[in-house]
Parts: C-alpha cells; sequence; structure tokens
C-alpha cells in the first residue's frame, strides 16, 4: 500500500510538472464546450429578413409586425422588387419575403440566400413559420420534446464529454506507460519487488483522479453557462465512471501494443479518435448511417456513452432508461481491462 | 555453492536472430565480473534474463541459488541493477528519484545511506535538481544511488560507463572497487576493452558465444610472443605491405601502430628490409604487449 502510494505520488508529480501537457489537457475541453455550445452551433440565430411589399394592407402589415417582433429575426426594412438580387448577393439579408395583397388574398413568397443549404432551409422554415400564424389555415401542431428550442448544444455536450475522456484517459496513460518502457524505467519498476499490477494501478490512479476532475469542471460548466439539464447528476457520474476507467483501460491495452510514444499517440488518435467523432452519433446521427457503418458504430464506446448521456442529460430518465448502455459499457470495459492487464503481464515475462 | 550467479546452457533468439547460445558462466561471491564483448553480442540479452525480466528458451540461469524463471519474486528484492543508458526520471528531482526508487523496494534513504554515501556525495549539494539537468557522468552517479538504496547482494550494471567522459569512467571504477571491499558482487559489461583489466574475472562475449572466461591476466598471457608493432610514415601502404609479407597471420590498426599477429619463422629485421625496399620509409617494427582486444580479434579470427 506505502509502494502504490509512492507510485501514485510519483506519477501525479510528473503530471503536475508537465504544465504545457496539463494546461492543454484542462483548457482544450473547456474551449472545446464553449465552441460546440456557443459559436459552433447549427442553430440558426439572427436571421436578416428583408420585404417587398408593392402596395400595403391589414394583411401585409400584420405580417411584416410578426418578422419585426420575432427574436430570431432582424428585420432589415422594406426594399424595391429591383433591389432583391442586389440585397441577398451582398449578404445583406439571408431572405426575402415578398408580400403581395393585390386582388384581396394575401400571397407570400420567400426567396432565400441558398449558398449554405443548411442555413437556407433553417430560415425558410422559420420565415414559413413566423407568417404561417398569420394564417387562417395552421393544421399541425409542432412540439419538439426535451429540447424545445432544438439547441444544439444539448447535441454537443454528451458528445464532446465522450470525445474527451477517450481522449484524456487512453492518450495520456498509453503514452506516459510506454514513455517509461522508451526511457527503460519501466524495466526497473519490474525488476523491483511491485507486482506489475501495483505498477498499473499506479499508474492508472492520478489520470483516474484526472479524469474525474476534469468531469467535474465540464459538468459545471454545462449547466452554468450552457445550461444543459441535469437528470439525477448522480447517474450522470456514475456513467461517466464507468466511461473514463473504460477509457484508461483502452490506453492502458494501447500501451502494450506499441513501443514508442509516438505510435501510442498515433495509435490512440487514428484508432479512438476518428471512430469517436464519426460514429458515435456525437455529429451525424447513427440511424442514417449505411447498415455496416451501424453496425461498426457499436464497436464505439463512445456511442453507447454519448447515448447513454443523452437520455440521463436531455431526457432526464432514470438509470433504468439506459440499461442497455450501462451494461454494454460494463461489459466492454471489463473485457478490455483484463485484455489489458493480460497483455501487460506477458510483456513483463 | 559460492556461486552467485550460475548460468548454464542458455539460449534465447528473437525469431532469426540468436542473442544468445549456449551460454554459460558462473560469477563468485564477492568477484567484480566483467561482461565484455561488442555492441550487439548478447549482453544485454544475458542482463534482461539474469534480472528477470526476461525468459531464456532454453537452458538455466540461477542468482543467488534462486531460479530465474521459478524464483523470480524472490530475486527481485535482493538484487539491484542499473540497465544501460541511466534509467532515471528526468522530470523529478535528486533527491524524489532516490527517495521513489527507495519506496520501491520498501526501505528508506537514511536506512542505507552509508553504502552510498561516497558516490552520493558530489551530489548532496543540489537536491533539487532535475535529474534531466545532470551531467552524464552525474547521472550514472545517481543512478548507481538509485540501484544501491537497498542494499542489494549483487549488483547487474549493463554499459555504466557508455557515454561518460574518461573522468567520470576511472572515478566510477574507483566506486565499483569501494562496493567490492564492501562484499557487494557485481557484474559489469563494457564494450571498453581497457576496462577489462580492472576486473577480477571477465567473460569475453561475442555472437552471443562465451569465448572465454578468465582473470585478465591470464587471458592475455602468451598473446605478447608472437605479436608485434609496425609503423611508418605511409602507415595505410604498410598495412597493405604487411599483409602480403610471409609468415603474417594479420595486421590491424590498433591506435597509432599497426598490431602485427606472426607466425613461426617472421624475422623483423628481415620484414624491415623488405617493407623500405618496397618504398616505404621509416618503418619500425617491435615488440608490442597484448592486450584484451588483440584476443577478441584473435577469437574473431579463428570462429
Amino acid at each position: 500500500m506505502a509502494i502504490l502510494g509512492s507510485m501514485v505520488r510519483k506519477e501525479s508529480l510528473q503530471i503536475w510538472r508537465d504544465k504545457r501537457t496539463l494546461l492543454i489537457v484542462l483548457v482544450m475541453p473547456l474551449v472545446l464546450m464553449l465552441l460546440f455550445g456557443f459559436a459552433i452551433s447549427m442553430e440558426v440565430n439572427n436571421v436578416r429578413v428583408a420585404a417587398v411589399v408593392p402596395q400595403h394592407s391589414d394583411q401585409t402589415r400584420n405580417a411584416l409586425m410578426r418578422l419585426q417582433v420575432n427574436p430570431y429575426f432582424t428585420f432589415e426594412g422594406l426594399m424595391p422588387v429591383g433591389d432583391i438580387d442586389k440585397v441577398l448577393r451582398s449578404g445583406r439579408a439571408d431572405a426575402v419575403v415578398l408580400l403581395d395583397d393585390r386582388g384581396g388574398t394575401l400571397r407570400q413568397q420567400i426567396i432565400a440566400d441558398g449558398s449554405n443549404t443548411a442555413t437556407a432551409k433553417s430560415v425558410t422554415a422559420y420565415v414559413e413559420g413566423a407568417l404561417a400564424e398569420s394564417g387562417r389555415n395552421m393544421p399541425v401542431t409542432l412540439r419538439t420534446l426535451y429540447n424545445p428550442q432544438l439547441k444544439s448544444s444539448y447535441n454537443f455536450v454528451p458528445g464532446i464529454l465522450g470525445m474527451i475522456f477517450i481522449l484524456i484517459c487512453a492518450i495520456m496513460t498509453s503514452v506516459s506507460i510506454v514513455g517509461e518502457k522508451e526511457r527503460g524505467t519501466m524495466d526497473l519498476l519490474l525488476v523491483s519487488p511491485v507486482r506489475p499490477l501495483t505498477v498499473i494501478i499506479g499508474k492508472l490512479v492520478p489520470y483516474f483522479l484526472l479524469s474525474c476532475i476534469l468531469l467535474a469542471l465540464m459538468l459545471t460548466l454545462s449547466y452554468t453557462v450552457l445550461g444543459i439539464p441535469f437528470g439525477n447528476i448522480f447517474n450522470i457520474i456514475l456513467v461517466s465512471l464507468v466511461y473514463i476507467v473504460l477509457a484508461l483501460a483502452v490506453g492502458l491495452l494501447i500501451s502494450t501494443m506499441v513501443r514508442t510514444q509516438l505510435a501510442a499517440l498515433i495509435a490512440s488518435a487514428m484508432i479512438f479518435m476518428i471512430p469517436v467523432i464519426m460514429l458515435s452519433g456525437m455529429i451525424f446521427p447513427i440511424d442514417n448511417m449505411p447498415d455496416i457503418l451501424q453496425w461498426l458504430s457499436c464497436v464505439v464506446p463512445a456511442r453507447w456513452y454519448i447515448s447513454a448521456m443523452r437520455c440521463l442529460m436531455i431526457q432526464q430518465q432514470a438509470l433504468s432508461g439506459v440499461w442497455l448502455e450501462m451494461t454494454v459499457l460494463v461489459g466492454m470495459t471489463l473485457v478490455i481491462l483484463v485484455l489489458a492487464v493480460r497483455k501487460f503481464y506477458l510483456s513483463t515475462k | 555453492m559460492s556461486a552467485v550467479v550460475q548460468v548454464t546452457g542458455l539460449s534465447k533468439s528473437y525469431g532469426d536472430v540468436h542473442a544468445l547460445r549456449d551460454v554459460s558462466l558462473s560469477v563468485e561471491q564477492g568477484e567484480l565480473f566483467g561482461l565484455i564483448g561488442p555492441d550487439g553480442a548478447g549482453k544485454t540479452s544475458l542482463y534482461k534474463i539474469l534480472t528477470t525480466l526476461m525468459q531464456p528458451d532454453s537452458g538455466k540461469a540461477t542468482v543467488l541459488g534462486l531460479n530465474t524463471v521459478r524464483d523470480y519474486r524472490a530475486i527481485r528484492s535482493r538484487i539491484g541493477y542499473m540497465p544501460e543508458r541511466f534509467s532515471l526520471y528526468q522530470d523529478m528531482t535528486v533527491r524524489e528519484n532516490l527517495e521513489f526508487f527507495a519506496a520501491l523496494f520498501g526501505v528508506t534513504v537514511r536506512q542505507n545511506y552509508d553504502l552510498i554515501a561516497p558516490i552520493f556525495a558530489q551530489l548532496e549539494r543540489f537536491p533539487n535538481r532535475r535529474a534531466g539537468a545532470l551531467s552524464g557522468g552525474m547521472k550514472q552517479k545517481l543512478a548507481l544511488s538509485c540501484a544501491l538504496i537497498h542494499k542489494p547482494e549483487i549488483l547487474f550494471l549493463d554499459e555504466p560507463t557508455t557515454g561518460v567522459d574518461a573522468v567520470s569512467r576511472s572515478e566510477f571504477w574507483e566506486m565499483l572497487n569501494g562496493l567490492r571491499r564492501q562484499g557487494i558482487t557485481m557484474m559489469v559489461s563494457t564494450s571498453y576493452m581497457d576496462e577489462a583489466q580492472l576486473c577480477d574475472r571477465i567473460a569475453l562475449i561475442g555472437n552471443g558465444r562465451i569465448l572465454r572466461t578468465d582473470t585478465p591476466e591470464r587471458l592475455v598471457a602468451g598473446l605478447d610472443e608472437q605479436l608485434w608493432n609496425a609503423c611508418a610514415d605511409n602507415m595505410y601502404g604498410l598495412l597493405e605491405a604487411i599483409r602480403k609479407l610471409p609468415h603474417v597471420a594479420e595486421c590491424y590498426t590498433f591506435g597509432a601502430t599497426l598490431h602485427v599477429v606472426a607466425e613461426d619463422g617472421f624475422d623483423p629485421e628481415a620484414a624491415k628490409r623488405q617493407l623500405e625496399a618496397g618504398g616505404l620509409k621509416n618503418v619500425e617494427i617491435y615488440p608490442a604487449q597484448g592486450d584484451i582486444e588483440d584476443l577478441f580479434i584473435k577469437l574473431a579470427r579463428n570462429e
């Protein structure tokens, strides 16, 4: 126990001494969260709309008012028909609404800037919605549960959590263990009477603690700044801890398979980063993928974690609602941990 | 049973590469034993087996009477190991390194400080310097202190003087002598042939085989009889010319001169005349003192 203590102390000291890495590890996730939470959002705020009204009437005035008071729009004013193309080209407006009341019935036309399809789609939908409210026929009532404003930060926060832990835990542990192999200090640890299991635990505990600090930081940030709802915080922490242990085991496994720190870095990044981003459902919905990729995504731990986090955070489900994800995560953790420890033992022989 | 290390018929290969072939040797209690051989001879492989880091393919090795495969746990607390390239934690200070290695063996620095005091004395002045910022010689002393801190019965040193300046090298051998006086058995590997003379007994290793094992004096005895120094203005021309002379088994550069290994019937005076007739100026041929390096070349030739 005393030996384990000094192993943990030594490793923590080394993490603490490497200020640059520590800074990256602590700051990068926060920056990522803020970036995804605010700057990089898929939702369209602040749609600039201009209007063309050949002849005013109560109906057109009504419609214009609706555009002006809607918080999602910035009303850019009225303009003559001939200027529509110029205004869209110069980027002064995202869409132009043509309101024509001549002949008794209001005819509406939306002309949108389609140079960015994603924005164009949302813009037309918004404008359509805003104008339709004025209408006489409104057969569909649309309600989006759990995330009524369709905030994209709700979508990204679980994804970022899933990515960060694989990054930090897998890369840092594997690089640190392989570093000891490279410098030859691993031989000294193994020649000492310390059991290999103690060496492993001594290596993993500091990174586990670091991940816990990170988890606390990220959860605080998502709750306070991004306003993500939490269901039961203990469930979120529980699932996250399982996932952290899984990521640590992955790092340990990588360290037993490569010889150099650079290889460890590349292996962690290539094998885990890219699938996490592409196949975990963080950005691209899994349901839209071809069958083969859907199957492939099942072996990506982050897929299950992100899915569980969405259920727990956004839908505020109880732990029983994520039993499948939880079972898969615990199962993966056990398998990888056993595999990694066995491989580590074999490599010491 | 006074043999501290007993190796019999040890073989190890990595794929097609035979690192060790049928190696046998023994190290006696209190001995300073040298393992001399060029890079890639199999020294580090032998160390890894003796320190229980690796298992042999065949053969048997015992350290302190314990089998390196079966009783590896018991061996580990009783040996000290200093691997190549002074494995230390570069980002930790001198004191932190020493205390960490003491803790690994469940001892405190204070307990065994007497043993390392002569070695550690120079490092004491800057206990808070990072190991990575130490000079080569200082790193070597710290690594040795770390390997000794648990008072091992036998110390395995793998190329401890590689990459260290000449002054630190001789200082280091002084320290090993001090440890020998305290009764610690040591096994030192080196590729510097001149260090071989400082050991009690040495084993010459090449291509994974033990070529000879004996005291340095006995190994070089008898080498001198047929060994001559040769020099001239044009050394390369001389080398070419001597190799063509009769009764010359071998000729190779040795420091600033050439060493000529002669066969029976070699006459230095006649050889000198013949060489000068061939156009070489200031030819000198005189008896040479053979050392381990000459023996090595001789053994390599016989292979």
